[in-house]
């Protein structure tokens, strides 16, 4: 049987060691890594756990969702909207097996999340014992790191290192699989917060040749493009990066993870990167001449081909994982280490200077965007209502002040293009890498758990919306007061826009026959309105607003719109087409 | 263009990491040829040999993704003439063809391989070296009719000085 190593190499001074259960001692370590909230589901393998959290509700609360899967979402949410460390608490079997998907959008949106599983007892492990999983080889590939603990004693350190590593370097999830007899059994308690371990090294430290290397192709620059995405908040950089583009007048662009850690109405900021993202910073990508990545990761959907993808510019890329660098797209420079410390020196090395005319260049094509496709979906022309419109009321309400989570599809990236955010990062969270439809609901009840002052909006589509409604169920019984705003276009409309434009308008399985969706929140005395005529929709977004309690608002837009510009599956950055 | 690369991969003495190891491999879909797992020179550090044949573009990538693993030390890859390695085939053989006298026999005596075992029914013989010489063997036995045959992963040794414990202690160091 393998033991968790002794690491901590400072020999704290070790508190009275009470004796307690396992299961007390998982509550405890919570309670001493400061967790007050988490979001679980009971069953068998698990139940010692929740007998422990019944004694210690006032420090540590626990929410009652309706579905694993919306545990981890809600975890989620809450590590993204708060920088803290979400946490969940399953059974074994089919409750582990359900995190998975949360765990995986976890991993690839580098969010920390710690999921706690029961599993059987060690006895019966290997045995197609009633509800056991392995749940270790099922969560491998899709965690940072995961443990199955069979013995009491490893229950502290276990926890403090699956905090350790979920929080740091590049967070991620990490899953603890606790066995029943694990919880059970017996120990000492004493907690001592992990401190590292010698094969795992979170942060790389600075390397000042690299520094001064990136600052001399900056400083040479007459196209810089700087591209931004989650390093920077995940780092708490926003001060330094804006810092940084100031003062050698760079223009950013970011990725939909990077979105709200620079103001939207920032001189620098030239808009959304990607398939759906703004013309100019995906035109000029192919015509920059250094191209500074930002903690961000290349991924495809952002780079359309690669074998055309920016091949005239020299490129920097700043990331704190080494696997990084260099996986999709060639690197001159790479810059190791965490945002904060990294951008800080660069921006020390770098010279002040203008790009007045290069910038020019992304205010024409800004320009062009805005009369192809922006002022229609801003302002439709058409009695039918846009997707737009209602982020455009949205931010005219709440003057950008408000965290907005999506889902998954075309109200997506609508919200991504359209939603304005200042002074405050953290405010835009939504599934990125891994795309999880259903991830809206849960992850706005953890968001405003974590941010409770702030208004909290999900937005979600009709499809996505009914992937996860059973959390309607959470919201009623916490009361919790989050608005929720369906984009109603009665079609899976992200598939149904690439049926229509690249397999031949034959829309297989993206209809949807929808029930009345008033009629079910109403189940849950959740206050509603629905709006089908433009006249209604500020009035209904500042009643949702001004409402204290959840709130949902339906809004029906029009069937078939599609979201442009568009960067087509194998396209170039710069073959971006407006409609 | 593909060639054949030795991965070495340090990680700590934990029950799963191999899994984790391999799903590296697994999700670029790249075959593993040959994988051995072992001690190292240093007390708790397992070390494990893979060699693929695949562009050194995408090992490079792989041996990042293998160093990102949280209780891997160290990973990293060399091409052949970067290492010194080996492998063992053993062979089962029916005792009677090599009892005639014959050209058997002068085959395992040309390759300078080692007789294990006598049974009166069979006889294992034993050879080490690289791929490439055990497969020479074997294609010259193959008339004879070989019973069993197996042959382990590569095990090398790298070339370059650097020591693990070296690496070991700077890690301790900085961490």
């Amino acid at each position: 049987m393998e033991k968790l190593k002794e690491t901590s190499r400072s020999k704290k001074q070790e508190s009275i060691a009470p004796k307690m259960s396992g299961a007390q001692a998982v509550v405890y370590s919570l309670i001493q890594e400061g967790v007050d909230l988490i979001f679980g589901y009971p069953g068998g393998a698990i139940m010692p756990v929740y007998d422990a959290l019944y004694d210690v509700e006032d420090k540590l609360k626990h929410i009652l969702v309706r579905h694993e899967q919306g545990a981890t979402h809600a975890a989620q949410g809450y590590a993204r909207a708060s920088g803290r460390v979400g946490v969940c608490l399953a059974t074994s079997g089919p409750g582990a097996t359900n995190l998975i998907t949360g765990i995986a959008d976890a991993q690839i949106d580098s969010t920390p999340m710690v999921c706690i599983t029961g599993q059987v007892a060690s006895s019966l492990l290997g045995t197609d014992a009633f509800q056991e999983t392995d749940v270790i080889g099922i969560s491998m590939p899709v965690t940072k790191w995961n443990f199955q603990v069979t013995r009491a004693e490893e229950i502290p350190q276990a926890i403090a290192k699956a905090f350790y590593i979920a929080k740091s370097g590049k967070p991620g999830p990490v899953l603890v699989d606790i066995t029943k007899d694990a919880q059970f059994g017996t120990l000492d308690f004493k907690y001592k917060p992990f401190k590292g371990l010698r094969s795992y090294v979170p942060t790389p430290s600075l390397d000042f040749n690299k520094i001064t290397a990136a600052a001399k192709m900056i400083n040479a620059a007459s196209r810089p493009l700087v591209l931004f995405g989650q390093g920077v908040i995940l780092a708490e950089a926003e001060a330094e990066f804006k810092a940084f583009i100031e003062k050698a007048d760079l223009p950013a662009a970011w990725t939909i993870l990077g979105l709200s850690a620079l103001d939207s109405d920032h001189y620098l900021n030239v808009g959304m990167l990607g398939m759906h993202g703004n013309y100019a910073p995906n035109k000029l990508t192919n015509k920059c001449d250094v191209l500074i990545a930002v903690g961000m990761r290349f991924d495809d959907r952002i780079t359309g081909d690669l074998s055309r993808y920016a091949k005239q510019a020299k490129v920097i890329h700043l990331d704190i994982d080494p696997a990084e660098i260099d996986k999709n797209v060639k690197t001159d420079v790479a810059v190791l280490g965490d945002a904060k410390v990294s951008l800080e020196a660069l921006t020390k090395c770098i010279e002040a200077k203008e790009n007045k005319s290069w910038i020019h260049e992304f205010r024409k094509l800004e320009f062009e965007e805005y009369e192809v496709v922006i002022n229609e979906e801003l302002n439709p022309s058409v009695d039918e209502l846009s997707m737009g419109e209602v982020i455009r009321s949205i931010n005219d309400q709440t003057n950008g002040d408000s965290i907005i989570v999506t889902d998954v599809g075309q109200h997506q990236m609508v919200s991504c293009r359209y939603a304005k955010f200042k002074g405050s990062s953290k405010s835009m969270i939504t599934s990125g890498g891994l795309g999880t439809m259903g991830f809206c609901l849960p992850a706005a009840i953890g968001a405003k758990m974590a941010v409770p002052n702030k208004q909290v909006i999900g937005i979600i589509g009709d499809g996505g919306f009914q992937m996860t409604i059973q959390e309607l169920g959470t919201i009623f019984q916490t009361k919790i007061p989050v608005k929720i705003v369906v984009l109603n276009n009665e079609f899976l409309g992200m598939v149904r826009q690439w049926q229509e434009l690249f397999f031949d308008k034959r829309y297989a399985s993206t209809t949807m026959v929808n029930p009345d969706f008033q009629k079910i929140v109403e189940g849950y005395s959740i206050e509603s309105r629905k709006v089908t005529d433009r006249r209604d929709l500020n009035g209904a977004v500042g009643e949702m607003l001004a409402h204290e309690g959840a709130y949902f608002l339906e809004v029906k837009v029009a069937k078939e719109n599609n979201v442009f510009p568009m960067v087509p599956t194998g396209a170039s950055v710069s073959e971006i087409r407006l409609k | 263009m593909k060639k054949r690369y030795t991965i070495s991969v340090f990680t700590e003495d934990i029950v799963g990491l191999l899994n984790r190891v391999t799903i590296v491999f697994t999700r670029r879909k790249i075959n593993i040829e040959s994988i051995a797992a072992s001690d190292s020179e240093v007390q708790n550090i397992h070390r494990y040999t893979i060699v693929v044949n695949e562009t050194e573009d995408l090992v490079k990538k792989v041996t990042l993704q293998l160093d990102k693993q949280v209780e891997v030390i160290k990973a990293v890859y060399h091409v052949d003439q970067e290492i010194i390695y080996q492998e063992i085939a053993l062979f089962k053989v029916l005792t009677d063809i090599l009892m005639q006298g014959g050209e058997a026999e002068h085959i395992v005596r040309a390759h300078h391989a080692r007789v294990l075992s006598v049974e009166p029914e069979f006889t294992v013989i034993e050879k080490t070296g690289h791929k490439e010489e055990t497969q020479h063997l074997f294609d010259e036995l193959e008339p004879f009719g070989i019973l069993e045959f197996v042959r382990s992963g590569r095990v090398a040794i790298t070339k370059p000085m650097r020591t693990l414990t070296s690496i070991v202690n700077e890690l301790e160091n900085t961490y």
